[in-house]
C-alpha cells in the first residue's frame, strides 16, 4: 500500500519535471537565481574565501552568465559538485550550468547528452617529479609509481600514454588533489600527474618549489569548459556567447575600466554591437541589449579575470600559454559578434 | 600478672618500637616500577623498547606543536615565519575556525543560534540520559527541544515546529481518549477512521494511476523505451484495478483492528492522515505568522556545514534510529506474517546496501524524480537514509537482546495477564535493552563517524570542508595534518564521551543475576 503511494508520488513528481523542463531561461528568470555547479575546491578556479564567498576562474563564468541573464552577478546559487556527482546534477536539472573544470570529450558531449558551450581554459596533463629522481622526460618513467586522481580523464590518459610508449607504471590512486600532493611529497609515489595548471599551482606552494620538475611532455588535450544539458539550444547559446563576449572583449580592448565609456558608443562597430549601442544581438538571445556589458562589468574581460584569479601575479602563477588570444599566439578565438 | 609488683621487673617496655620503614626497593614508585616494568628480563626489554619509542615520538612531535604558528594568513606566510624549522601551521584553524564549525555559508550573524541549540542539547539530553539524577519533569524540556532546535538552526517561522508539535500532542490526546472508550464506541471510531483512510487511499491511488498512464504515453513505445513504456502502462492499469479493493481492504483492516485493542493501527492511520496533510503546514504556519510574526532569518539546508552538520546528523539519526530499531526488532519477532515479512525485507535490504549507495540515491537519484523546484530538503533526505541504515543495524542488535532473554520471562509476563504492549514495555524491553547497550553504542559511535560520508555527495561537513574549500584554497593549499588532526580531536571527544556514558549506564543498570 505504502509503496503504491510512494510510486504515485514519484510519478507525480516525474510528470511535473517533464512539464517544467520547457525553457531553462524562463526557469532561471522566474527563480531569480542561476543554479551553477562548481568544483568543491580547486585553487584559483573555484574556492570559497574566508568569508564564504565563491571566488575563482570558473566561478567568474557563473557570475558573468548570471549578470547577463538576471543583471545581478550575486544571483547565483553555487552548487558544489564532486567528480562523481557533477553529471547527474546537471542531467537531473538540479543545476542550470556546470562550470567545473570539465574536459570536453566526445562521449561526454554525445553520449552523456551535454552541450559544451566553449572552452574557458586549455589545459593538458603533465607530470611532476622530484629532481632527485634524475628524470627529464616522461618516457623515462618506466616502472615508476604514479599518484593519480580516480574518476577523471587523467586516469585514462595516463594508461594510454604508457601503453603507447610500451612502458609500465604502478598507479597510486588518490581521491583529491590535496591527497595527491600529500602522497607525492611524502614519497609514496615517484611522480604525480594531473592537469598542468594544477601541477603549477601545487608546485608554487611546495616548501621548496625548485626541488621539483614539471616534465615537458603534455600527454593530453584537456579543453575545460562550461556545459549545459542537451535539448535547450537557446540556453546553450546564452552560455556560449557570454563566454565569447568575455573573450571578444579582451580582443577588442574592452576592460572593466573603460567599459562605461565604450558602452556609450564608439567608432568600432563590433564593440558597439557587443556592448549593445548598435544592433540588437541581446534581443536575439532573449535578453536585453546591454547583456554583454553587464557580463564584462562583473570582473572585466577574459584577460582580467585570468590575471586576477590564476595569473602570474597570483600565488597560482599560471602563464597565459595556450590561453592567450589568437593574435598573441594562443587558442582563444571568439567568433565575430555580428 | 596483676599481683606481680612492677618494681620487681628490670625493664618494661611502655611503648612499641616504631616500625622501621620497609626497604627502599619495596616501597612507592620504585616498587611499582620494579614490579610492573622490570619484573623479568623479557618485561625489561619490552619496557626499554617502549620507552625508546615514546621518547622518539614525543621528541619528534613536540617541536611540531611547540613551534606551531597561530597567526598567519596563508600557508606561505606560515613557512616564512617558521623559516625552515619544523612546526605546525595552526593558523589555518584560527583563520577558518568558523568554516570548520559552521560551514562556510551559514550566516555569520546567526552563529549564536546553533551555539544556543548545542547548549540546550546538553540541557535537554541530561534528563533523558541521566534519569536518576535529574527530576522527571525536565523530560518536558527534552520533548520540546527538537522543535526549538529546528527553529534555531533553520530559522523561518516558529509556527511551523509549533504546528507539528501540536499535531503530535493531539494524536496523544486521541490515543488517551480512545483508550478510555467503551468497546462499541471504539468500534464506531475505528469504522470512521477506516472509512476516511480507505477513501483517501483510493483517491491517492486513482491520481497515481492517472499519472502513470500519462508518463507511459509520454515515453512512447518505440525502440528501447518499449520496456519502460510497458512497465508504466502495466503499473498504471494495475493501480486502476487496485483503487477500490485496496481502499476497502485497508479501511476494513483498520475497522477490524478495533476488536483486539488495535489502537496502534488507528493512531498510525491518524499519522498517515497528517502526512497527507503535510503540504498544508507551510501555508497554515505562514498564516499564523502573518498574525503573530515570530521569525528568524531562514537558513537553507545547503548552507549547513562543518562540525555542526555532523552533530545535527549524528544526534538526529541516533535518536530516531533507536526507537525505529526497537520497532523493527519487535516486528521481526512478530507472529503476523505481513509485519514480520516487511521488517525482515527492510532490515536485510538496508543492511545489504552500503551507506554510501543510499546517500548517492538520496542526493542524485531522487533529483531525477523530483521536479527541479520542489526538491525536498537535502538534509532531510540524508537524515532519512542514515536513519534507515542505522535502524536496521540497531534492530539486529536489539533482536540479539530479545533472543538472549529466557523464554520464561515471556511466559511469566503472559501468566501475569499482561497484554502484548504491557509485557513488552514492562518486562521484555527493559531487560533486552540492557543487554543490547554495548551493541547499540557501537552502532551509535559508528553512525556518528559515518556522518562524514556526506562529504562525497558534496555536503560540507567537517571532512568535506577540509577536503574541499580549505585544502583547495589558494591560501591553505594542501595543508594536511593540522586540519585532519583537529577533526580527529573533535570526533574523539564526542565518541569517547558516548562510550564513557554507555559504561556508566551499564553500571547503573547492573542488577547482578548471579
Amino acid at each position: 500500500m505504502n509503496k503504491t503511494i510512494f510510486f504515485g508520488a514519484l510519478a507525480t513528481a516525474a510528470l511535473a519535471a517533464g512539464i517544467a523542463g520547457a525553457s531553462t531561461l524562463d526557469e532561471v528568470k522566474a527563480r531569480g537565481k542561476l543554479n551553477c555547479g562548481v568544483n568543491t575546491g580547486v585553487p584559483g578556479f573555484a574556492e570559497p574565501d574566508a568569508n564564504g564567498v565563491w571566488q575563482g576562474f570558473d566561478v567568474a563564468v557563473c557570475r558573468a552568465v548570471a549578470a547577463a541573464v538576471l543583471g545581478d552577478p550575486t544571483a547565483v546559487e553555487f552548487v558544489p559538485t564532486t567528480g562523481k556527482t557533477r553529471f547527474t546534477a546537471l542531467a537531473s536539472g538540479e543545476i542550470d550550468l556546470l562550470a567545473r573544470n570539465t574536459t570536453w570529450t566526445f562521449s561526454r558531449d554525445v553520449d552523456l547528452k551535454f552541450e559544451f558551450t566553449g572552452v574557458n581554459y586549455y589545459d593538458g596533463q603533465g607530470f611532476i617529479v622530484n629532481r632527485n629522481l634524475g628524470v627529464s622526460s616522461a618516457k623515462e618513467l618506466d616502472g615508476a609509481t604514479i599518484c593519480i586522481q580516480t574518476g577523471t580523464t587523467t586516469e585514462l590518459n595516463l594508461a594510454d600514454f604508457f601503453r603507447g610508449n610500451g612502458i609500465s607504471y604502478e598507479p597510486v590512486p588518490v581521491e583529491t588533489g590535496a591527497e595527491g600532493v600529500q602522497q607525492y611529497t611524502a614519497g609514496a609515489c615517484d611522480a604525480y600527474t594531473t592537469d598542468a595548471s594544477g601541477l603549477a599551482a601545487q608546485r608554487a606552494n611546495f616548501e621548496d618549489p625548485t626541488a621539483h620538475l614539471i616534465l615537458p611532455e603534455i600527454i593530453s588535450k584537456e579543453p575545460l569548459g562550461p556545459l549545459v544539458r542537451h535539448g535547450d539550444s537557446e540556453w546553450a547559446d546564452i552560455a556560449r556567447w557570454t563566454l565569447n563576449a568575455l573573450i571578444a572583449a579582451e580582443e577588442l580592448g574592452v576592460t572593466s575600466v573603460n567599459l562605461a565609456e565604450l558602452a556609450a558608443g564608439t567608432d568600432n562597430p563590433e564593440i558597439n554591437r557587443l556592448l549593445g549601442s548598435e544592433g540588437d544581438l541581446g534581443g536575439m538571445l532573449g535578453l536585453d541589449s546591454d547583456w554583454a556589458a553587464r557580463a564584462i562589468g562583473v570582473a572585466g574581460n577574459y584577460g582580467e579575470i585570468f590575471a586576477n584569479t590564476i595569473g602570474e601575479a597570483t600565488p597560482i602563477g599560471l602563464a597565459r600559454g595556450l590561453n592567450a588570444q589568437w593574435i598573441n599566439g594562443g587558442l582563444l578565438y571568439s567568433p565575430p559578434f555580428r | 600478672m596483676s599481683d606481680t609488683p612492677a618494681q620487681n621487673v628490670a625493664f618494661v617496655r611502655t611503648s612499641e618500637i616504631p616500625p622501621s620503614p620497609p626497604p627502599t626497593r619495596e616501597t612507592g614508585a620504585i616498587k611499582w616500577i620494579r614490579e610492573n616494568l622490570f619484573s623479568g628480563w623479557f618485561n625489561t626489554i619490552l619496557t626499554l623498547i617502549a620507552l625508546y619509542l615514546v621518547i622518539s615520538i614525543v621528541s619528534g612531535a613536540a617541536p611540531w606543536f611547540y613551534n606551531g604558528v597561530w597567526e598567519a594568513d596563508s600557508i606561505r606566510e606560515c613557512r616564512d615565519i617558521l623559516a625552515g624549522k619544523t612546526g605546525a601551521c595552526f593558523a589555518v584553524l584560527v583563520d577558518r575556525w568558523d568554516h570548520l564549525v559552521f560551514g562556510f555559508k551559514y550566516p555569520q550573524d546567526a552563529y549564536w543560534r546553533p551555539l544556543v541549540a548545542f547548549l540546550l542539547l546538553l540541557v535537554a539530553a541530561a534528563p533523558a540520559l541521566f534519569g536518576k539524577i535529574f527530576p522527571r519533569k525536565m523530560l518536558i524540556l527534552t520533548a520540546i527541544y527538537p522543535f526549538l532546535a529546528y527553529w534555531l538552526i533553520w530559522g523561518g517561522t516558529l509556527w511551523l515546529p509549533v504546528l507539528v508539535a501540536g499535531s503530535i500532542v493531539a494524536t496523544g490526546l486521541v490515543f488517551r481518549l480512545v483508550e478510555g472508550m467503551a468497546v462499541n464506541m471504539r468500534q464506531i471510531l475505528a469504522g470512521v477512521v477506516g472509512l476516511l483512510f480507505g477513501l483517501g487511499l483510493a483517491w491517492l491511488l486513482f491520481k497515481g494511476a492517472a499519472e502513470l498512464v500519462f508518463i507511459a504515453s509520454n515515453i512512447g513505445g518505440s525502440g528501447l523505451s518499449v520496456i519502460p513504456y510497458a512497465v508504466f502502462w502495466a503499473a498504471g492499469i494495475f493501480t486502476y484495478v487496485c483503487v477500490i479493493p485496496m481502499g476497502i481492504f485497508v479501511g476494513y483492516a483498520i475497522y477490524q483492528s478495533a476488536e483486539d485493542g488495535g489502537l496502534v493501527t488507528i493512531v498510525t492511520a491518524l499519522f498517515a492522515i497528517y502526512i497527507m496533510l503535510a503540504y498544508l503546514l507551510g501555508p497554515v504556519s505562514g498564516a499564523f505568522n502573518s498574525i503573530i510574526p515570530l521569525e528568524l532569518q531562514a537558513v537553507p539546508s545547503r548552507d549547513m556545514g562543518g562540525f555542526m552538520l555532523c552533530m545535527i546528523l549524528g544526534t538526529v539519526c541516533v535518536t530516531l534510529s533507536v526507537p525505529l530499531g526497537i520497532v523493527l526488532a519487535l516486528g521481526r519477532q512478530s507472529h503476523m506474517p505481513l509485519i514480520k515479512g516487511v521488517c525482515v525485507v527492510f532490515i536485510e535490504f538496508v543492511r545489504g546496501v552500503p551507506l554510501i549507495t543510499l546517500l548517492f540515491v538520496a542526493n542524485v537519484m531522487l533529483a531525477y524524480f523530483l521536479p527541479p523546484e520542489t526538491s525536498f530538503d537535502l538534509i532531510l533526505r540524508v537524515i532519512i537514509m542514515i536513519t534507515m541504515f542505522s535502524s536496521a543495524y540497531i534492530a539486529e542488535v536489539i533482536r540479539g537482546g530479545l533472543a538472549a532473554l529466557p523464554k520464561g520471562q515471556y511466559e511469566a509476563a503472559n501468566s501475569l495477564g499482561l497484554n502484548y504492549v504491557q509485557a513488552t514495555r514492562l518486562i521484555i524491553l527493559p531487560q533486552a535493552l540492557k543487554i543490547s547497550i554495548p551493541g547499540i553504542v557501537n552502532v551509535a559511535v559508528g553512525l556518528f563517524k559515518d556522518t562524514t560520508l556526506v562529504s562525497v555527495i558534496s555536503m560540507f561537513d567537517i571532512v568535506g570542508m577540509i577536503r574541499g574549500p580549505i585544502q583547495q584554497s589558494t591560501d591553505w593549499i594542501s595543508i594536511y595534518w593540522e586540519v585532519y588532526g583537529f577533526a580527529a580531536l573533535l570526533f574523539f571527544v564526542v565518541c569517547y564521551s558516548i562510550s564513557q556514558y554507555s559504561q556508566w549506564l551499564e553500571r547503573q543498570l547492573q542488577t547482578d543475576h548471579r
